[in-house]
């Protein structure tokens, strides 16, 4: 079985690397697309860490919300490529440090 | 049920000032003028019916309280919107309407050439209502809604020109001398309630005598306070200054504000609150001393001054001088009473010496004046009437009112004040004298280019009428024959006041409080009424005042030349011209270091120190902003930035 394989902490250790890393990513990337998909790595990030106490706990919700993060994700992404093809149409980069305009 | 129409009498007058005020531009000058002389008439005809009213109460009752509404309340404290009716209310209410109504007719005419004419009888109307207000109200705050509305439009009254500058800063005199007298009255008001819980006229006059001890501290202090307050209102020393410089204002205005009916207030509230005064000898004697010194010093400027109307207004603080000297020896009615004849000739040499400036086209220095005589037989005549009643002349009112003032300031009080009451009688019979011969007597030395005239009837038939009045006004208190004074016996309810048992409540309550009281047996002896030296005294102070008229006689018709004689190069003439350079004094010493602290105090504390509180409270949150706007750098990733570290040292915290 699982449990008896792999250990919980396994799991958690993954979810936290790939979620630093996911914050690094964010945090050092210039090129917006990156820094997107950097995103994506932190929300897979979570999804594992909820599928895996989901299966440790013998619960169903944590699948389900796992979804729900999948939901979201989708939408967000469709959110977010938009807004950046509207920046490229305002300044041709998607490099992040030419953009600093969300300051009052 | 005629006494329900009480409440009228204050309102007519105020809707007449409201109409003229907001619409009296347009509807015309004609129909201000009937608005304005109606809404008065109005009042006085009501003030008749409520008269009658009073007079048809049932035997015993000598009061009627009219409660409109509830003004306001907190905790035990309530004060009514109320009016009371007693003797000296309906005293004061005819005074006030009636020859209020005659006025306000002379006014039509004398103002008739002004573009603002509505705004003068706005003014004038809400005056007579605000002044009803203050001698009907039946509670000392409601009397001090009056008192202030009275200022308040005297202040309108005396700046009506308001171009000229001079009126101005007369108008602003007179606000700014009346207010500190007012803000004695109020901590008056405010101690009464203190001491009373009530500020109900009725109430406080009932129960003083058992709550106050005679003669102490406490009835001291309120007396004097609502003594200063007087002294504001009336003119008295030491805030008369204010009087002789309301002249500024329109000839009505001084007539019925500055001399029949605002300035004596001061001498109303006194009879009003008389219990007060009764129980505190010491304050009594203040007045009565201030009252006498300055009724002579008054007349020693008006002596000295040549314009017209000032003499007058000097002439005023004088008379009112003598009904605080009739106050002060406890003659109340005697104040009453000379308030009530002085309120008849002093408007109407007022009104006449307007009916003078109008007919030589507005000159007001007396030697500009002489032989009016034959261009204004009317005004002259009327002008001799009041002239010879404010002298003493019999039998005119004044001779009658002033005398009982004398009487009583030698009965009740003492030599001293009695010596005052003379010397100002004598030089009152001299200066109006003098005034009357310079003005109306004599070589004219009108000038050539101005043909002086007589004024319409309009302005004319007041003057009569108020001759009039100032004739037969002294058949209100015929003297010698008992229980002739119609007036001592009508105002008997009001100023009655037993000593004797507020003597033994004062006993009793020092007893209670373990010490002894001083013996007051001598206060309880009656005094002799004398009639030889009440005849005596008549025809004393007749002579006083036929010397005084002999002397201006002597000085202006017959000899000319002597006035310049006798005053030429005199340092006490020439301080009595400046008016002892009081108004000096009180700039030297009360008004520059006001300015000057005033200064300081914008400069200093409020420049620097508020404003600069405050901008340097605005200066510093600004220069924390600039730094803390560098950490909004605009860039998105140090936002996460801002979160990764926020939530790991929230992390660090937690565990």
């Amino acid at each position: 079985m699982l449990e008896d394989t792999v250990p919980l902490s396994h799991y958690l250790m993954l979810s936290a690397t790939l979620f630093v890393i996911g914050i690094v990513g964010v945090l050092v990337r210039r090129n917006v697309i990156v820094v997107f998909m950097s995103i994506e790595i932190m929300l897979n990030a979570v999804n594992i860490s909820l599928i895996s106490f989901d299966h440790y706990m013998n619960l169903s919700s944590g699948q389900i919300f796992s979804f729900m993060v999948m939901c979201v994700a989708a939408a967000e992404v469709s959110v977010g490529l938009a807004i950046i093809i509207s920046m490229h149409r305002n300044k041709p980069t998607v490099n992040l440090d030419e953009f600093n305009l969300l300051k009052w | 049920m005629l006494l329900k129409l009480t409440c009228l009498i204050p309102l007519y007058p105020l809707i007449g000032s409201i109409i003229n005020g907001f619409f009296g531009l347009k509807i015309g000058k004609d129909a201000v003028a009937k608005i304005a002389c109606g809404s008065m008439i109005l009042s006085f005809l009501t003030a008749v019916l409520v008269f009658v009213g009073f007079l048809m109460l049932p035997e015993g009752q000598h009061a009627y309280e009219q409660v409109v509404w509830s003004w306001f309340g907190a905790g035990d404290f309530s004060v009514d919107f109320g009016f009371q009716v007693d003797p000296l209310t309906l005293v004061m209410m005819f005074v006030v309407t009636g020859v209020g109504s005659i006025i306000h007719v002379y006014a039509v005419g004398y103002m008739h050439e002004e573009y603002s004419f509505y705004r003068f009888f706005a003014y004038f109307n809400l005056f007579a209502s605000a002044m009803l207000l203050l001698v009907m109200g039946n509670n000392f705050l409601l009397m001090f809604i009056g008192w202030e509305g009275v200022g308040c439009c005297s202040y309108f009254l005396i700046g009506y020109y308001f171009e000229k500058k001079s009126a101005c800063d007369a108008g602003t005199k007179a606000f700014v001398v009346n207010r500190v007298g007012d803000f004695a009255f109020l901590l008056a008001v405010m101690y009464i309630f203190n001491i009373f819980g009530t500020i109900d006229f009725s109430e406080v006059m009932h129960a003083a005598p058992e709550k106050l001890i005679y003669g102490g501290e406490i009835v001291t202090i309120i007396t004097m306070l609502l003594f200063v307050g007087a002294t504001g209102k009336s003119a008295q020393i030491p805030l008369y200054t204010w009087l002789p410089d309301a002249m500024e204002g329109p000839t009505p205005v001084s007539a019925l504000i500055h001399a029949a009916t605002m300035v004596t207030a001061g001498v109303y509230m006194v009879v009003r609150c008389n219990v007060l005064f009764s129980l505190s000898p010491m304050t009594m004697t203040v007045v009565a001393f201030i009252g006498g010194t300055t009724a002579v010093m008054a007349a020693t400027i008006g002596m000295t001054q040549f314009d017209i109307k000032r003499v007058l207004a000097y002439s005023t603080v004088s008379q009112i001088g003598y009904m605080f000297l009739a106050c002060g020896v406890g003659a109340y009615t005697a104040a009453i009473f000379h308030l009530v004849t002085h309120a008849f000739f002093k408007a109407c040499l007022f009104l006449g010496s307007g009916s003078v400036i109008h007919g030589i086209h507005g000159e007001q220095d007396m030697r500009k004046m002489g032989g009016l005589k034959k261009h204004m037989p009317t005004t002259y005549k009327t002008f001799l009437v009041s002239t010879l009643a404010i002298a003493g002349i019999p039998p005119l009112s004044g001779f009658f009112s002033k005398d009982e003032v004398l009487y009583h300031s030698l009965i009740d009080g003492n030599i001293i004040f009695w010596g005052m009451g003379v010397s100002a009688a004598l030089l009152t019979a001299f200066y109006m004298f003098r005034l009357v011969f310079m003005t109306f007597h004599g070589e004219s030395r009108v000038d050539p280019s101005v043909h002086p005239h007589e004024s319409p009837k309009i302005m004319t038939m007041p003057l009569v009428i108020l001759a009039g009045l100032a004739t037969v006004g002294g058949m209100l208190g015929i003297p010698l024959m008992h229980g002739w004074h119609i007036l001592h016996n009508w105002l008997e309810p009001v100023i009655h006041f037993d000593l004797a048992s507020a003597l033994q409540h004062s006993e009793h309550m020092l007893h209670e409080a373990g010490q002894h009281a001083p013996s007051w047996t001598h206060l309880l002896e009656p005094k002799d009424h004398n009639l030889w030296i009440e005849s005596l005294l008549m025809l004393f102070s007749a002579a006083v005042a036929i010397t005084g008229i002999f002397g201006a006689y002597m000085f202006y018709i017959k000899r000319p030349d002597l006035p310049e004689k006798f005053t030429k190069g005199q340092w006490g003439f020439d301080l009595v011209q400046n008016k002892y350079y009081v108004d000096e004094l009180y700039d030297e010493s009360i008004v520059k270091p006001t300015v000057e602290a005033s200064k300081l105090l914008w400069k200093e504390c409020d420049a620097k120190g508020i404003d600069g509180a405050v901008n340097g409270a605005a200066k510093t949150i600004g220069w924390f902003s600039r730094h803390a706007q560098t950490l909004q750098s605009g860039f998105v990733r140090n936002y996460a930035l801002f979160m990764v570290v926020g939530f790991i040292s929230l992390l660090l915290v937690m565990f």
